[in-house]
């Protein structure tokens, strides 16, 4: 630039010497031009000498900040936890729950009319409850897997390990192994736990047929398309010992599961994810508390092929993408089971046997706006199909349909509103009503107040 | 069943069609870094920001869209120091992509080559949200961005070794570039030296650090907190009494607090970029210091 400028000024210069050897020789105009030129010489003189300060002023702060940008980086900051044993230990949390429930109907007779009970069902007892406390491990093994441990302890001081598994760090092409036991991938609520889910309970579609959530102790692999629309493709096997299946004693795979994710944004402030699952396994003698014909209580249990097959799609939007303001979540699934083998008749008694199919379906939808920062409001809507299964042993005429009472078909369904504040990330108050129609004679009011809070590491949840 | 598993794996093997790309991918999870990433890598790069100058990067959701771009890139370039936490970590573990995994050459974090101001003595989270390595908002200091490009050039030049000259080249041009705009800043904002300014969350230390700003205040109690009717109350007591200049926001923020209190303490809102995309003048780095610098003056008038 200072260049440019010299040469132009200098350019200047010799035009005017020039135009003053030819120009006409009157002495004043002479003389004129001549101090002229010497105050132009002056002014550019002047500036060059200015141009020239500036530059090595530059020169010097530049040289100071090179200095500066060279200058070894600061020491890295001391490892968490002091050095020593400790500082490999893994990163710890910890959920504490808990709930006060008012219900109109009594939890013991929860059922889920038109399903066959399996596992672990109904809104929970009566009055104040401890919720699951979760206790979370997690750390890189080495450079090559990660293992994290999640035991939830019961309100009843019952242990168990919900979640347990390996997973893969450093396998090529867009693989993952994740091995051990672990919640599956199949749909979108069923690998999320417990203290995210946004209502107290999950939908009625995974109490009757995934018996809540889906866990399974086994291995899964998925593979994550190299696009820039997300695609996810995972199969998982496993002893198939969840409900809807049952330990079976038999060497190999018991179970199979299938699932693909798709997903993308939509501008910039919004995004979605859609999913197809299938889930196939096996139930020996999955036994279950009926009553017969006269009203007296037996035991029955299935045997046969259950599989199922499901949809999941989830949007989510805030302003920019910017969640603190506002942020609404659409979430819906769908499920459908085909159950189809045989169903014992008074396993303890007259053990009749005979063929068993049903064809039932399922599926929840629920809204979730953050109005205004920490609060939250969510409609859920529940509904279940179970239609009529076909019993050989009503066909046969060995029994009659009033034997299988429970088994009648039902489209039981389900409407909770919540509100839920949070104070902060790590903390939330939520409060719960519902109105459940799984029975088939009688309407539940619930209502409940939950708290959750997370202490420990922070934890990073899925989309 | 065996339907079912065809029709699984066509599908697989459609996704698995896809073009070769010959640039070197990169994940950058802020603007800066995004925009920094493009000045030194040039046309041998392709940038993906997972995030816009609109969003606090403290609550950024672990997308589909992102964990689809952790996959396929070469280098994450994050800011570290725990900024991240509650979404990087999932990209990275979901991300089926051995090469971007923290402690490997394919991750790069900022801080880990800076300094960072407000290292708490003690951490715990009833003072809100902190982050136990220090304040991480350290891009808004520029040699805290000469440092980072240093580095990252370093990286650019270990990952892509046939473009090593051609990195190094272009960092070598930035380095002096950027030397030159920050003396201008300084020069020019140096007026800016003590005035008196209140901030929202405490994400503007390093801009005032760098300017000699005066922070008076937070409208923010605690990191994340935010602000109770009787806080604000008190801050307009205190505003009262020792006046402040001007008040400053960033792009992302909610304006209500801040004008709330600009109401009542009689001084002007200042909108900052913060990062690349801010403002509408804030294009790239350079245009994001100018932008800010220019801001401050003309409120400082």
């Amino acid at each position: 630039m200072w260049m440019k400028k010299n040469r132009g000024a200098g350019t200047a210069l010799l035009l005017l010497l020039l135009m003053s050897g030819v120009g006409r020789a009157h002495a004043d105009e002479l003389s004129e031009l001549k101090s002229d030129i010497a105050a132009l010489k002056t002014t550019y003189a002047q500036k060059i000498v200015a141009l020239e300060a500036r530059i090595a002023q530059l020169e010097v702060q530049a040289s100071a900040a090179t200095a500066i940008a060279e200058a070894p980086p600061p020491p890295p900051p001391a490892p968490a936890g002091g050095g020593g044993q400790s500082a490999f230990n893994p990163a710890v949390s910890v959920i504490l729950a808990g709930n006060y429930a008012n219900l109109s109907q009594d939890p013991a007779t929860y059922r889920i009319a038109g399903f066959m009970p399996g596992a672990d069902i109904g809104p929970g007892e009566r009055s104040f409850n401890l919720g699951e406390s979760e206790l979370t491990l997690a750390a890189n093994v080495d450079p090559y897997f990660l293992a994290n441990l999640t035991v939830a302890i019961g309100a009843d001081d019952s242990i168990h390990a919900e979640e347990a598994y390996f997973k893969t760090t450093a396998l090529p092409a867009g693989l993952l192994l994740k091995g051990g036991r672990f919640f599956s991938g199949i749909g979108y609520l069923n690998e999320v736990h417990a203290h995210a889910w946004d209502f107290i309970d999950q939908p009625l579609v995974y109490q009757a047929f995934l018996g809540r959530q889906y866990a399974t102790d086994g291995l899964q692999v998925k593979w994550l398309a190299p696009t820039d629309l997300f695609m996810e493709f995972g199969a998982e096997t496993g002893n198939g010992r969840h409900f809807p299946g049952t330990g079976r004693n038999r060497n190999g795979m018991n179970s199979t599961t299938l699932f693909m994710h798709a997903g993308n944004d939509i501008g910039d402030s919004a995004s979605w994810r859609a999913g197809l699952s299938w889930l196939d396994q096996r139930a020996d003698n999955r036994s279950f508390d009926s009553v017969d014909g006269t009203g007296a209580p037996i035991l029955n249990a299935f045997t046969g092929s259950s599989r199922l097959w499901g949809a999941d799609f989830v949007y989510k939007w805030a302003p920019l993408g910017n969640s603190i303001e506002r942020q609404f979540k659409f979430q819906a699934e769908f499920m459908h089971r085909i159950e189809s083998g045989s169903l014992a008749f008074d396993t303890q008694g007259g053990n009749l046997n005979g063929s068993y199919r049903s064809s039932q379906s399922g599926w929840y939808a629920q809204g979730v706006y953050q109005f205004r920062p920490r609060w939250r409001i969510g409609l859920r809507y529940d509904s279940l199909h179970s239609g009529d299964p076909s019993i050989g042993l009503v066909a046969a005429g060995a029994l009659t349909l009033a034997d299988f009472s429970e088994l009648a078909a039902s489209s039981p369904d389900r409407t909770s509103l919540m509100l839920d504040w949070s104070p902060s990330e790590f903390s939330r108050l939520r409060l719960q009503y519902a109105q459940d129609q799984a029975r088939r004679d009688a309407r539940d009011h619930q209502l409940f107040l939950q708290y959750l809070y997370s202490i420990g590491a922070h934890g990073a949840h899925k989309f | 069943m065996n339907k079912t598993l065809l029709a699984f794996l066509a599908l697989a093997a459609l996704a698995a069609m896809t073009p070769a790309h010959a640039a070197l991918k990169i994940l950058a999870t802020t603007p800066e870094w995004a925009s920094l990433s493009r000045e030194i890598g040039g046309d041998k790069v392709d940038v993906y920001a997972a995030t816009s100058a609109f969003q606090d990067v403290h609550r950024v959701e672990a997308k589909p869209s992102l964990v689809a771009r952790a996959r396929s890139a070469d280098l994450v370039v994050a800011t570290g120091a725990q900024l991240e936490i509650g979404w990087l970590p999932v990209l990275l573990q979901e991300s089926g992509n051995a090469h971007i995994q923290a402690g490997g050459n394919g991750y790069f974090e900022a801080t880990s080559v800076l300094r960072l101001l407000e290292v708490p003595t003690s951490v715990d989270r009833s003072l809100g949200d902190i982050h136990p390595q220090g304040n991480p908002h350290a891009q808004l200091d520029p040699h805290n961005i000469a440092l980072v490009a240093k580095a990252l050039t370093a990286r650019l030049t270990l990952l892509d070794a046939s473009n090593a000259a051609y990195y190094s080249a272009r960092g070598a041009d930035f380095q002096n570039r950027w030397q030159i705009a920050i003396a201008k800043w300084e020069t020019a904002a140096a007026p800016l030296k003590g005035v008196p300014v209140v901030v929202i969350h405490r994400d503007q230390v390093y801009l005032c650090h760098w300017l000699g700003l005066a922070e008076l205040a937070a409208i923010e109690p605690k990191p994340g907190v935010p602000p109770t009717a009787g806080y604000l109350a008190q801050l307009v007591v205190k505003l009262n009494a020792s006046p402040a200049k001007m008040i400053l926001r960033n792009a992302y923020n909610d304006s209500k607090a801040a004008d709330w209190l600009s109401e009542r303490v009689h001084a002007p809102v200042v909108t900052l970029a913060y990062t690349v995309g801010g403002t509408p003048e804030a294009k790239d780095l350079f245009g994001l210091f100018d932008d800010m610098v220019n801001r401050l003056l003309g409120a400082a008038k």
